[in-house]
């Protein structure tokens, strides 16, 4: 732990260091997201409701995946840039030191102007919150903050598996981004929009579901079943596969050379 | 006529590369293809509960999506030749101007090449899934032949209109010598304003017809539109007018601000 919180001073002063160049990205992350908002309040004025659904719910929705994916793409983005580690041979270093190589992995890169959502994410709570008509109770702020947390865990396990696909591939396989960035776009709304089969898709395949649509339906009082308020916590579970995939690669890795 | 094979055998060289990726274009047509498939469901689900509020008929809503992922490759305004924008940066703009060939055409028909290629190895497969895909679901087929004549004419003016736009990003560059900015900017105005997140139609009613006369809603809204008869008729010319209107003044404007930053530019020896 200690190793990482070095290693997060280090990536934080670094970008630091090419200040015109941080602030233009973080503006740039915090802009394209903007637009993704503007076209959901253009849809939502015109129809005012979807799947009865409101607008100020659709946007804590929205507040909720924005700020979960942009938190993993910040810490776990060494995933993220994996296949790179892989084709350059880096990956023999991380091998030959004697710590956990997850760790380095994750230690090789923490990209802070990634945070640009995450500042778009905060505004949108900040309306959406007393907005969404939710009685704020202990209880279902604790569901607030642990949706967002096994959120951050679904896209931390998914750019771990699409690390983990880098040691049979060598080249990073471009559909995971359908559950990553798909997530994040079409995670806008409640799953269920995308009809049962999606629904299906997302609770038992990739269990973004389980981190969106079913605690939501607790949080905004459609639903008083306990189990859906523990679902954020099977969602974690999620990281199990993952790992072991991971550690299946590892053990199947060949150098591709200097 | 010399002149003229120049160029296509340039188009050609470029074209040629762009094909080669082909298994980076099998991933972006499955990307592609659950993209599409994921707004279409959002589509479906408010068409079911609020029909009467639908700006475009379910179908034509559906078939402009289909049309947006399978011609992606040509509109999208993300991807740029990269190694212009660092030729630009780094000086070796130079070269380029040593080239027996205007500056301005030579780099139009690079954007123009890369694109076509791009969307030739993609849009089949999407369009072929799309089209046997059941009734709500699919892409239908256009009306009538003048219906298709009429989308295939404005998807070429279209995509003319967008490299023309890429091309002013490629020459403030030169002023700029940073292409983040500009990029970014650009580029999440145009998702939002050339209707890719969301059709234009389905803006808030005085600003949707404001945007229908900016030069963003000259390139893939119009042909998307033609294809399923929503733009029909008088507003169908309309809109090439303004398809023709904007690719001219776009072209004059490039060469202008082209001509004018090459007039300050300093290569410097090395």
């Amino acid at each position: 732990m200690r190793l990482y919180w070095k290693y997060l001073k280090i990536h934080f002063k670094s970008q630091i260091q090419y200040r015109a160049s941080f602030f233009l990205t973080l503006i740039g992350q915090f802009v394209t997201s903007f637009s993704a908002l503007l076209s959901i309040y253009f849809l939502m004025s015109r129809f005012h409701e979807i799947d009865s659904f409101s607008l100020s719910e659709v946007l804590l929705c929205f507040a909720i995946i924005l700020m979960a994916f942009s938190l993993a793409e910040c810490f776990v983005r060494g995933f993220d840039r994996f296949s790179a580690v892989i084709s350059n041979g880096t990956f023999d270093r991380i091998l030959v030191r004697p710590r956990g190589e997850m760790l380095q992995v994750l230690c090789s890169q923490i990209d802070f102007s990634r945070l640009g959502r995450l500042v778009q994410a905060v505004f949108v709570f900040s309306y959406a919150i007393p907005a969404s008509g939710i009685l704020w109770t202990p209880e279902k702020i604790l569901l607030l903050i642990l949706m967002i947390f096994s959120g951050i865990a679904v896209f931390s396990g998914l750019f771990v598996i699409y690390a983990a696909l880098c040691f049979f591939t060598t080249e990073g396989l471009e559909f995971i981004n359908i559950f990553t960035d798909g997530g994040r776009e079409f995670g806008a709304y409640p799953l269920a929009v995308y009809g049962d089969g999606i629904l299906k898709l997302f609770t038992f395949v990739v269990p973004l579901a389980l981190v969106q649509y079913y605690p939501f339906l607790y949080l905004t009082g459609r639903s008083n079943n306990l189990i859906y308020f523990l679902m954020p916590l099977i969602a974690c579970l999620f990281l199990l596969p993952c790992f072991l995939l991971w550690r299946v690669g590892v053990r199947h890795y060949k150098s591709t050379g200097s | 006529m010399k002149s003229l094979r120049k160029y296509k055998s340039l188009f050609r060289i470029r074209f040629n590369a762009g094909i080669q990726y082909r298994a980076a274009a099998l991933a972006g047509i499955a990307t592609q293809y659950a993209w599409g498939f994921l707004n279409i469901m959002l589509y479906v689900t408010l068409y079911r509960d609020h029909a009467a509020s639908f700006p475009m008929t379910l179908q034509a809503v559906v078939s402009y999506m289909w049309l947006r992922q399978a011609f992606l490759t040509l509109f999208e305004t993300w991807s740029m030749e990269g190694d212009l924008l660092d030729a630009i940066v780094n000086g070796n703009v130079a070269y380029e101007l040593a080239r027996p060939a205007d500056l301005f055409s030579m780099w139009y028909i690079r954007c123009l090449s890369a694109r076509v290629s791009k969307v030739l190895l993609r849009a089949g497969p999407v369009l072929f899934i799309a089209i046997i895909l059941p009734a709500p679901y699919g892409l239908t087929l256009p009306a009538n032949p003048v219906v298709f004549f009429g989308f295939l004419g404005t998807l070429v003016l279209g995509s003319l209109v967008t490299c023309a736009s890429l091309m002013l990003i490629y020459i403030l560059t030169m002023y700029t010598m940073q292409p983040q900015g500009i990029r970014i900017a650009f580029n999440s105005l145009s998702e939002l304003l050339t209707g890719s997140l969301i059709p234009l139609p389905f803006f808030p009613e005085p600003l949707s017809r404001i945007l229908e006369l900016t030069p963003f809603a000259a390139m893939s809204n119009v042909p998307f539109r033609i294809y399923s008869g929503d733009l029909a008729g008088a507003a169908a010319w309309q809109a090439v007018g303004l398809q023709v209107f904007w690719l001219l003044a776009l072209l004059a404007l490039g060469r202008i601000l082209l001509a004018h930053a090459l007039r300050r530019t300093v290569i410097q020896g090395g």
